[in-house]
């Protein structure tokens, strides 16, 4: 791989509210990319991943970037389809976003219909997210993400609140939509088969950063303890 | 660390006891001030006269009472609708200095005043009536939308995409979030709107306050009954026949009845007639010598003596509305008063805090005669039921949460229901006195020596330019008091829950 990183941050010290949560954070991105982020609660995954999501965010030209922040950010009023089509309201006016609002063309519809399908909601379209389960809404989420598409998905334990037998199907599906991915995720099951590379973090700082491939499950269960 | 250093410089707080005796010694000079003078020589006449028309009401003209009636509610709904249009356009601009002292400006100036000098640009029509309502409230929807969007969860707004335009965000994330808030708000205005909507009727336009105002001082007690019934009839199921979903016919059909109005010919030019007499005289002489003794007289003999009443009345009547607040609230709460007390406190509350104040003191006075005890009584039992009901909702909320052995009755009222809610008191009463205070000044077209007093002569005698002044002295004593308020609010710390919003009644009406 000849291109350069999308990202690198050096010994950077990550702050959260005004305290420090991480301390000499070095790390790269490259295209191509399946970052997974694993450590306990409270360790800084959200952080380290906001660091990123700034980083990626600050570059010139900006890559488009597809998020599912930890809170999705759903609008409980509006149906499935108006926040999963809500991923596009960037690639439209103000104007042609207020006809889709109140009166979505059937075109808008078609455009949100495979994604919706890809997360098994379909024949929710019309459904108000209010009404939705926890898994639901989650499911919400990353069809807005898999519409929108982008150089890179940053996701915060996207599938924290679906059924484990269907996680690995839901990551399977942002894997084929996005080539970069940056995740925060609990299992390391699931992180090892999705990633391909695992950053551990604990204790205020990274304590692994290595391919996937090569990784015991036993080496990140050590993440967990003591 | 920053906050501890910020803790130890902050001023130290305001107890209880402090503001109780500042009250109270505002109270006594308020007392030593006030004229509380029983001058009318035969109450029992006019009061045997009223107990006989409420026993005996009189519908003789059906047709004229629905009419005023429709009118009622179509100036209420026309009024609020325009108001809250207006209000929410505004609100997405509310961030900026100068809409937002527009929008002061609007609502720091009553209805009724409004309405006062609109007659001299709209005449006695009903573009009046809609305007009336509508100024003020535009003013108050825009501060209140404003807050309502700017609280809404920001989640949905960081999850979309950076560049999304700034109105795609707002109209996809904020509003609809707030939309809800938006709409209950809007329902408790119009609730509010009904009730101005009435007492315009005193100043002219035809709704129930007019039919009511023109039957009392003609003596007919039993017609006069007739339209305070048909107005109670209207506001007190207010909430089951005025919901949003029926918003748009209510709105048809009242454009509809006000378009049909007859509209007073106006002749041309009368805005602009009215703002060229809304400048000084002396300026309008040329003579910029003669502005400042102009100034000094008008200040001096009507600004100064009309907010000097106001302020004295205003501080009687919100020592009357704590007293009636504390007393009554343990009225509509079950564990003291038992299901049918409370059933019978609620309907006394609502009763009181249905009628509006200037309706209230317009009934009183028609028995004690002129003096200020109609407007204490009038504006402390109304603002007081108020207070009493949403202390004794709380007081009610908090009942399950007591220990088992709780006592009942006044004891359980005293000793475990009042000293948990006297932050609310407290916070209640600081936020309705600047509310007392606009009315107290309203109370003076009745003829106490309020600033509406002086407002009032203005007005008849066409000098456009001293009511304008008198109302910008008016609305600086509002926001002054405000201000006041929220500096004891911050000094008591009072951050009782649900008390953050402008208007906690209308969280409540919810």
């Amino acid at each position: 791989m000849s291109r350069p990183p999308l990202l690198r941050l050096e010994r950077e010290t990550l702050a959260w509210d005004g305290a420090a949560v991480l301390s000499g954070v070095a790390l790269s991105l490259a295209r191509g990319e399946r970052l997974v982020l694993l450590g306990r609660s409270g360790s800084g995954k959200s952080t380290l991943l906001n660091a990123i999501r700034l980083g990626l965010e600050a570059q010139r030209p900006a890559p488009r970037l597809a998020l599912v922040p930890q809170d999705p950010g759903l609008v409980p009023q509006l149906t499935v389809f108006h926040n999963v089509w809500m991923g596009r309201l960037d690639d439209h006016s103000a104007l042609h976003g207020l006809r889709v609002l109140l009166h979505p063309p059937a075109a808008a519809r078609a455009q949100a219909a495979a994604p919706i399908a890809r997360v098994g909601l379909n024949g929710f379209a019309r459904r108000r997210v209010g009404t939705l389960s926890g898994g639901q809404k989650q499911r919400t989420a990353l069809a807005r993400a898999l519409l929108r598409g982008g150089d890179a998905l940053i996701a915060d334990e996207p599938v924290s609140a679906v059924d484990p037998r269907q996680s690995g199907d839901l990551l399977d599906a942002l894997r084929d939509r996005f080539e970069t991915m940056v995740l925060a995720l609990h299992d390391p099951a699931r992180a090892l088969a999705i990633g391909t590379r695992i950053i551990g973090i604990g204790r205020g700082r990274i304590l692994l950063d290595r391919p996937a491939r090569g990784l015991s499950l036993r080496e990140l269960h050590a993440l967990y303890e003591g | 660390m920053r906050f501890t250093r910020a803790e130890t410089r902050a001023p130290r707080r305001w107890g209880a006891g402090r503001v109780l005796a500042g009250f109270g010694l505002a109270t006594l000079a308020a007392l030593a001030l006030a004229d509380l003078d029983l001058s009318r020589p035969d109450p029992w006449l006019t009061l045997r006269g009223i107990g006989a028309g409420l026993l005996s009401p009189d519908f003789a003209d059906p047709a004229a009472l629905a009419h005023a009636a429709a009118l009622t509610v179509a100036f209420a709904v026309c009024g609020v609708f325009a108001g809250a249009l207006a209000g929410f356009v505004l609100s997405f601009g509310y961030t900026l200095r100068a809409i937002r002292g527009l929008c002061i400006c609007v609502r720091s100036v009553h209805e009724l005043f409004w309405a006062l000098l609109l007659l001299g640009v709209t005449g006695l029509g009903p573009l009046t009536g809609v305007l009336a309502i509508a100024l003020p409230y535009a003013g108050i929807f825009a501060k209140v939308f404003a807050e309502y969007l700017a609280e809404a969860d920001p989640a949905a707004s960081r999850a979309l995409p950076r560049r999304t335009p700034p109105l795609s965000r707002l109209l996809w994330s904020r509003l609809p979030l707030a939309l809800p808030e938006l709409g209950a708000y809007t329902l408790y205005r119009l609730e509010c709107g009904l009730r101005s909507s009435a007492v315009l009727g005193f100043v002219g336009l035809p709704t129930l306050g007019y039919l009511l105002e023109t039957d009392f001082r003609q003596a007919q007690y039993g017609a006069a009954a007739a339209s305070l019934m048909v107005y109670l009839a209207l506001i007190l199921p207010i909430r089951h026949w005025m919901r949003l979903r029926l918003a748009p016919v209510w709105l048809a059909v009242s454009v509809w009845l006000l378009a049909r109005h007859p509209a007073p010919p106006m002749g041309d030019g009368a805005l602009m007639r009215f703002l060229g007499d809304a400048v000084p005289a002396p300026i309008r002489a040329g003579d910029w010598a003669g502005l400042l003794p102009w100034l000094g007289r008008m200040l001096g003999e009507q600004a100064l003596p009309g907010t000097i009443a106001t302020l004295v009345l205003s501080q009687l009547a919100l020592a009357l509305a704590a007293l009636v607040a504390v007393t009554c609230f343990p009225l509509i709460v079950g564990r003291v008063t038992g299901r049918a007390g409370a059933l019978m406190g609620h309907a006394a509350l609502v009763l009181a805090r249905s009628i509006p104040d200037y309706m209230l003191a317009f009934l009183i006075l028609q028995v004690t005669g002129p003096s200020m005890i109609p407007a204490i009584l009038a504006l402390g039992l109304h603002n007081g039921a108020i207070i009493a009901h949403l202390m004794g909702r709380q007081g009610d909320a908090l009942v399950p949460r007591l220990r088992a052995d709780a006592p009942r009755g006044l004891r359980l009222a005293a000793w475990e229901l009042l000293p948990r809610l006297s932050g609310n008191f407290f916070a209640l009463c600081l936020y309705r006195w600047e509310i007392i205070v606009r009315d107290s000044a309203i109370l003076g077209l009745l003829g106490i020596a309020t600033l509406g007093f002086y407002v009032d002569a203005a007005v008849q005698e066409l000098r456009t330019d001293r009511a304008v002044l008198l109302l910008v002295v008016s609305a600086l004593l509002t926001l002054g008091i405000d201000t006041l308020s929220g500096r004891i609010r911050a000094r008591m710390r009072l951050s009782a829950p649900g008390m953050r919003k402008p208007e906690p009644e209308a969280a409540e009406a919810a």
